[in-house]
């Protein structure tokens, strides 16, 4: 009853690839949820948005359950950008500084129409989108937006980091 | 009250005041611009009349008229509770690049007033102390609030990421319009 070498599977896989594949997933996966939900913001409100962020962020809506609990008022300890309301071309400098002063990982948020897209200030003083300036991860319409939709836009935001992939340092 | 202001004004500066009105209680001057300095020293000074509070300087472009853009001064006097309209058209410099006179020696707070209107009508000031761009950008090019400037020209401080679309992505959309460049 002599089986041949070749037919035995090994119980455990010692594929190279596979194992750093699942390593790599693992290691995404844990540190996805670490960042879904510590998300700590920067609110750069130019405009009347920023009411809406008031109410968001204080007991009624409460964005503190998702946790993007706390506002920093230094990019330095921001991981999220939210640009919160109109945006004109002498802010964008300003933006663009804020947005470069933040460290990696970053993410940013247009909220509102005028910051998505420039909404009805279609005029040469005002920029048609921060999109223009920083790179965007989720746009929430709305003039202003409702709490809720700051929060489904939050929650968008959430899955794409929980979905995130990271690749292992080569060493 | 304000008839008398206006009958006072006339009587006074009979070729300077080409003609007054009254539109929903406002009274309105309109007047020879050369005459600026002097109705606007009267103003001030005649205790009658005590013009002592300078409200706003701005201005109107009537494309396509010449002289094409008139400069509105209102006035208002703290002690008498009468105000007054100066509206006169800008008849010195070229079309392209009018001159007006300039009230900010007059009333200090005139000086912004003029410089808004130097930086979105532009209209240049003599007499003006310091005429220099109040919002736009110092190397902006062109005043915005011209009914000649174009209306989609964008000039952005920051190079822009040139995102034509949200949702196609990055590059020009096929149906957008070619924006407007500004010529010189």
């Amino acid at each position: 009853m002599a089986t041949n070498s070749t037919e035995i599977v090994p119980a455990l896989t010692t594929n190279r690839a596979q194992a750093e594949g699942f390593l790599r997933k693992s290691i995404s996966k844990g540190l996805g949820w670490a960042r879904k939900n510590s998300l700590f913001q920067y609110p750069f409100a130019t405009a009347c948005c920023g009411m809406e962020f008031m109410s968001v962020a204080s007991a009624r809506y409460d964005i503190a359950r998702f946790g993007a609990e706390f506002p920093r008022f230094t990019p330095r300890q921001a991981d999220l950008l939210m640009v919160i309301g109109t945006v004109n071309i002498k802010q964008g400098p300003i933006l663009r500084r804020v947005w470069e002063q933040m460290m990696e990982p970053k993410w940013v948020v247009a909220f509102g129409v005028c910051a998505s897209s420039g909404g009805f200030y279609d005029n040469y003083a005002v920029i048609q989108g921060i999109d223009q300036i920083v790179p965007v991860d989720v746009y929430i319409p709305g003039c202003p937006p409702r709490p809720e939709q700051v929060l489904d836009g939050l929650i968008l935001l959430q899955q794409k980091i929980a979905n995130q992939d990271h690749r292992l340092a080569a060493r | 009250m304000s008839k008398a202001v206006l009958e006072t004004l006339s009587s006074r500066f009979p070729e300077a005041v080409k003609e007054t009105y009254t539109f929903r209680g406002d009274d309105v001057v309109i007047l020879d611009i050369q005459a600026t300095v002097a109705v606007c020293t009267f103003l001030k000074f005649e205790p009658t009349l005590d013009m002592k509070l300078l409200l706003s300087v701005t201005a109107v472009d009537y494309l396509g008229e010449t002289p094409r853009f008139e400069v509105v001064t209102n006035l208002t006097s703290l002690t008498h509770h009468h105000r007054l309209r100066l509206r006169a058209r800008v008849t010195g410099g070229t079309p392209q690049a009018p001159i007006a006179v300039s009230v900010a020696n007059l009333w200090r707070g005139a000086n912004w007033w003029e410089r808004q209107v130097w930086d979105l009508y532009g209209i240049q000031f003599e007499g003006h102390p310091d005429l220099r761009r109040l919002y736009m950008p110092e190397d902006w090019k062109g005043h915005p609030l011209r009914k000649d400037y174009p209306t989609r020209l964008r000039q952005p401080i920051v190079p822009e990421r040139g995102i034509q679309d949200l949702i196609r992505g990055p590059g020009p959309h096929p149906g957008t319009p070619k924006l407007p460049v500004w010529k010189d």
